[in-house]
């Protein structure tokens, strides 16, 4: 067999170990799967006393299927062919009459925890790597290899709807809480503890009376209420995957292949060919930070305000030691509570939230400045003052130390005149809030060292970001796209439309939050800076202008479109929303980004489209507004 | 000694007044905060350190080897060896010192040596009727004994926990509280209640007038997870006078004696640190030491007499220089208790105590005055009993360089009968 091992030990137990060849991570090819229904011939014939199923990769487990035969399914025999194939061989595996185990290390995805369902016992590794989800459905699909039959009956059908239609992570300790495995063991007993388990003739823990009961005459109450909860955060004419796992959960007990017109229609559907395409268009920016062996230990950020301090803090939250500066302590003291805040909330464990905590350093001397690998400037926009902070920097600076701005609205090539070796320096501009934003833009001025751009990316790659390479513009791609969309908006309020209905036409669309909300939440007044800036010189909206000299600045001031309380928008009733609104609004952020992409600012259109959706959140489901507009033709 | 010893830099916490309960900081946070704002301004690595050794008496339960565990938490790495040493309200110089032996006999040339206590979180413990009564728990099987078991709880024992602070302030040997060892040194000499209150206005004063000239450069901010801001020793009172002083009724020998609370060094929580190396680290690293430390001390007197622990480190090591209490132009004097520090000047001001105790021909003298903790001591800013060790010598340096004067000596008081002591000499 090409990518399966199988060891027979003296005790008559079978190991099946999986390591694909030619690949640093197991996914399930049709190869992989053929093997291993092989694997199950065999050993019917001789019997083992027992079967564990495990990886020879460090990475991991297994990632899921392989995703690139997902494009191959162009009709639909082929859709069901797939199905079928993973259905079958998972449904031999759970019957077979020997004990079978699943060892899982590190990830643990779709396929490959389908896998691991229908071995009779799950063991998890207590590692920081092993993580379990079934995220088809953020790839567009179901979990139609089992999944949506055998978790709900292990972990009841509450927890088992959450993980499915958010394709959400659990952790090896969530994980044996939950019951999704049977224990959660350190890596110093896992080969023990696999064996003792596997030959244990241990009864799976039963479900809480309460789950059963959901799991059977309240099926059809959970059905709905999980209905409601998705409708909150999907449509289903945008996202039909995960109404479908409901209704095949609900209906054909998980049995996909009870429902072929489903199949048809999910494996089929644009969204699902689009979600995939996002999958694919974030690999390869993640792809920008491979390049180069740069490795950073130590970031020193100036600037302890809103996005230095995020910035700073992010960086701690992801390993790095860092040095944080500002004019004085009382200054960078706020974010280091906002520090402390997000590291209890993401590391959770009291001991990694401390040494978090440990690793951002007050620096109001700027002492970290000499032993930092990566300087990132992010006080107010002022060409003077960063004049004379490049001028203090550099030469306290490592030599091949990058040198980073994380300006939004001045031109590099204006900055670095006060360098001794301008070339080195480098745009990396974080979106707001850093925490939530998976983009940043790269940015290369005109003459820049590439290997400064290079290092750049592996920085932002390193602390788990995606780095989009783009040249040096006003707005860059992220905020040149919106700032003509959000003008847009705005002469549609000046024009009689309610600010309600403008947004829900952009909801309706299929943005993540509409474009008057968000012109509040960035505040009237940066937004007026930018559109003076970004505009071409277009006036102002009326709505915006009597709104700042009123001082209604948005969400910080409490008033803007809307009446803020408590971080959150005052909203009336929407009108109806006139045809063809939404498509008026898009157009100009459609055109930009043409506009962008022909000027070189952002290499293709496919980097363009990946920029905008991770950047502005723009509807996933369309792939990108210039994939959008290329289907629609 | 036969090795120079540099003082490259140092730094400490401010030092924060027990309030109520548990301080913010644990001691560890004490040290790591001040520790690497230290390190950073360094031209080495923290990983280029050869050794971290700690002073702490009461580390918490969960702070075992605290030396170690802040040497990974500054970012040392794996391979620097951290290590605590203890010697009660000496354990700062302690680690000086062993980082000064470490050095001298070659097996390191840059250390990172400090004290450190957090005594607001010295803990309440169970007494033995209690923890005998939770090992019959435990060996109690079924749910019938477990219930009997159960009723015998002595609850009178359970509301009278042992304030682990006092077992730490407490001689084990001759069982006398620190502060009745002052009230030794008091009938000793005849220092009066006056003359101690006068003694701890004048720290407080001190440490202010410290604090507004700048003279605190030593002191590294700290702040915590909910973004606040400690930047100064809290225990000083601007506010202090005679007539506030003379209020607190006496604490240790209730009723009749004369030291109070307030004449008394505080309870703090702190940490001190400061940087050692050898000549070869100061070329290798292209450092600017501050000081140098000369020699080193320590001497033994009756555990009843402790306070003046100072008068028998200090004599010996002044002698061994050739050098009198005139020839040092500062002096750090530990203010244990105002009545310690007074009652050491009367001892060497005593003929008959210098003949006896010390081997002297006559009175040694007396510190002048306005050489001795010159911007305030103990007293005022407080005891973070393993930090204080350190932070005399850090602070003496700075006083030194500041006065562009040479020569100092810094000495402390050590709890069971104990002196240290270390001459130093400033760099320029």
């Amino acid at each position: 067999m090409k990518h399966w091992q199988l060891n027979k030990e003296d005790s008559g137990i079978v190991v099946a170990v999986l390591d694909r060849a030619g690949e640093s991570t197991n996914a399930l090819s049709t190869e992989v799967t053929d093997e291993f229904a092989q694997i199950l011939d065999q050993l019917e014939l001789y019997p083992p006393k027992g079967l564990i199923v495990r990886s020879a990769k460090a990475a991991g487990f297994i990632a899921g299927a392989d995703i690139g035969e997902f494009s191959q399914l162009d009709t639909p025999e082929k859709g069901r062919a797939l199905v079928a194939r993973g259905w079958d061989l998972f449904n031999r595996l759970a019957a077979v009459k020997y004990p079978t185990l699943a060892l899982v290390r590190g990830h643990c995805l779709g396929g490959g925890l389908e896998l691991a369902l229908a071995c009779r016992y799950i063991l998890a590794v207590d590692e920081p790597g092993t993580k379990m989800a079934l995220p088809e459905v953020m790839l567009g699909i179901f979990p139609g290899w089992g999944g949506m039959l055998r978790l709900p009956q292990r972990v009841g059908p509450a927890a088992a709807l959450d993980m499915m239609l958010t394709g959400r992570t659990v952790d090896a300790k969530k994980a044996k809480k939950m019951g999704l495995v049977d224990d959660c063991v350190p890596p110093r007993v896992m080969e023990m503890a696999a064996r003792q388990l596997l030959l244990s003739n241990q009864p799976r823990r039963p479900l809480p009376f309460m789950q059963k009961l959901l799991a059977g005459p309240l099926k059809s109450v959970v059905a709905n209420g999980a209905r409601k909860q998705v409708a909150r955060k999907a449509r289903p004419e945008h996202y039909p995957a995960p109404y479908a796992i409901i209704d095949l959960w609900q209906q054909h007990g998980g049995n996909a292949l009870a429902a072929p017109e489903v199949v048809d229609r999910i494996i089929s559907s644009p969204t699902a060919k689009n979600l995939l395409r996002v999958f694919r268009l974030q690999e390869r920016l993640k792809g920008f930070g491979k390049d180069g062996d740069f490795a950073t230990k130590h970031v020193h950020v100036i600037g302890a305000g809103v996005m230095g301090g995020d910035i700073a803090a992010w960086c701690a939250l992801r390993g790095l030691t860092v040095t944080l500066q500002d004019q004085s302590l009382e200054r960078i003291a706020p974010a280091i509570q906002r520090a402390n805040t997000l590291f209890k909330k993401k590391l959770r464990e009291p001991l990694k939230a401390r040494a978090a905590f440990d690793r951002l350093i007050p620096d109001p001397t700027g002492s970290g400045v000499a032993h930092a690998d990566v300087v990132i400037e992010a006080i107010f926009e002022n060409v003077e003052a960063k004049h004379a902070l490049f001028r203090s920097l550099e030469p306290r600076m490592k030599p091949g130390a990058i040198l980073a701005s994380n300006t939004s609205s001045l031109r590099l090539e204006d900055l670095r005149t006060a360098l001794a070796r301008p070339e080195r320096l480098v745009g990396i501009h974080f979106f707001n809030p850093v925490a939530m934003m998976p983009l940043v833009e790269v940015v290369e001025a005109e003459g820049a060292d590439p290997a400064a751009v290079r290092a750049a990316c592996a920085f932002v790659k390193q602390i788990d970001k995606l780095p989009l390479p783009v040249k040096s513009t006003p707005g860059f791609l992220v905020n040149a796209v919106l700032a003509p969309y959000m003008l847009a908006a705005m002469r549609a309020v000046d024009e009689g439309v309610a600010p309600e209905t403008v947004d829900e036409a952009m909801l309706a669309f299929g943005m993540p939050m509409g474009p008057i909300e968000l012109v509040d939440t960035v505040g009237l007044d940066i937004a007026m800076a930018a559109g003076r800036q970004l505009a071409d010189g277009a006036e102002a909206p009326r709505c915006l202008l009597q709104r700042v000299e009123k001082g209604q600045l948005g969400k910080k001031s409490g008033q803007g479109f809307y009446a803020w309380q408590q971080g959150r928008p005052q909203k009336g009733a929407t009108a109806a929303v006139p045809a063809g609104l939404a498509e008026k609004l898009v157009q100009p952020l459609v055109d930009r980004t043409q506009r962008l992409v022909a000027e070189g600012i952002v290499a293709d259109a496919d980097l363009a489209d990946a920029g905008v959706i991770f950047g502005t959140g723009f509807a996933p489901f369309t792939g990108g507004p210039l994939n959008r507009l290329n289907s629609s033709r | 000694m036969s090795k120079t010893i540099y003082v490259v830099d140092g730094a400490r916490s401010p030092f924060l007044k027990a309030q109520k309960g548990p301080g913010v900081f644990a001691a560890s946070d004490l040290a790591t905060q001040a520790g690497r704002a230290l390190l950073l301004r360094q031209p080495f690595a923290p990983s280029d350190l050869d050794e971290v050794i700690l002073g702490c008496a009461a580390p918490s339960p969960d702070e075992t080897n605290i030396g170690r565990m802040v040497a990974l938490r500054l970012g040392c790495g794996k391979k620097v060896p951290g290590w605590t040493v203890m010697r009660n309200c000496a354990s700062g110089m302690q680690a000086i010192d062993s980082a000064i032996a470490n050095i001298q006999c070659g097996r390191s040339e840059l250390v990172l040596a400090g004290g450190v206590d957090a005594l607001s979180r010295a803990p309440l413990l169970y007494s033995d009727a209690m923890v005998r009564w939770f090992a019959g728990m435990m060996s109690m099987r079924t749910v019938n004994q477990k219930i009997g078991h159960f009723l015998k709880l002595p609850f009178g024992e359970l509301l009278k926990p042992v304030i682990g602070l006092m077992k730490g302030l407490t001689d084990p040997v001759v069982g006398l509280l620190m502060g009745q060892t002052a009230e030794n040194l008091a009938w000793k000499f005849g220092i009066d209640r006056k003359q101690m209150d006068e003694f701890a206005v004048r720290s407080h004063q001190r440490a202010m007038a410290g604090r507004q000239a700048g003279h605190l450069e030593e002191i590294v901010p700290l702040v915590d997870g909910d973004g606040k801001v400690y930047a100064e020793d809290d225990g000083v009172r601007a506010d202090a006078d005679l007539a506030g002083m003379a209020k607190p009724k006496p604490f240790f020998d209730k009723k009749y004696g004369n030291i109070t609370a307030a004449n008394s060094s505080q309870i703090t929580d702190g940490a001190a640190w400061v940087l050692l190396a050898s000549e070869e680290a100061v070329q290798q690293w292209g450092l600017q030491p501050i000081g140098k430390i000369v020699d080193s001390q320590w001497s033994g007197l009756e555990p009843e007499q402790m306070g003046l622990g100072p008068v028998h480190a200090s004599t010996p090591l002044l002698q061994r220089h050739g050098l009198t209490l005139a020839d040092v132009d500062y002096w750090e004097l530990n203010e244990a208790f105002a009545a310690q520090v007074l009652g050491c000047q009367a001892a060497w001001n005593d003929e008959a105590y210098c003949r006896e105790q010390l081997d002297l021909p006559g009175a040694f003298g007396k510190i002048d005055e306005d050489r001795l903790n010159v911007d305030g001591g103990a007293v005022a800013i407080g005891h973070p009993v393993g930090a204080s060790g350190a932070r005399i010598v850090l602070h003496l340096l700075h006083v030194l360089r500041r006065n562009q004067a040479k020569r100092g000596v810094a000495t402390i008081c050590i709890g069971g009968g104990l002196g240290g002591a270390m001459l130093v000499e400033a760099c320029q």
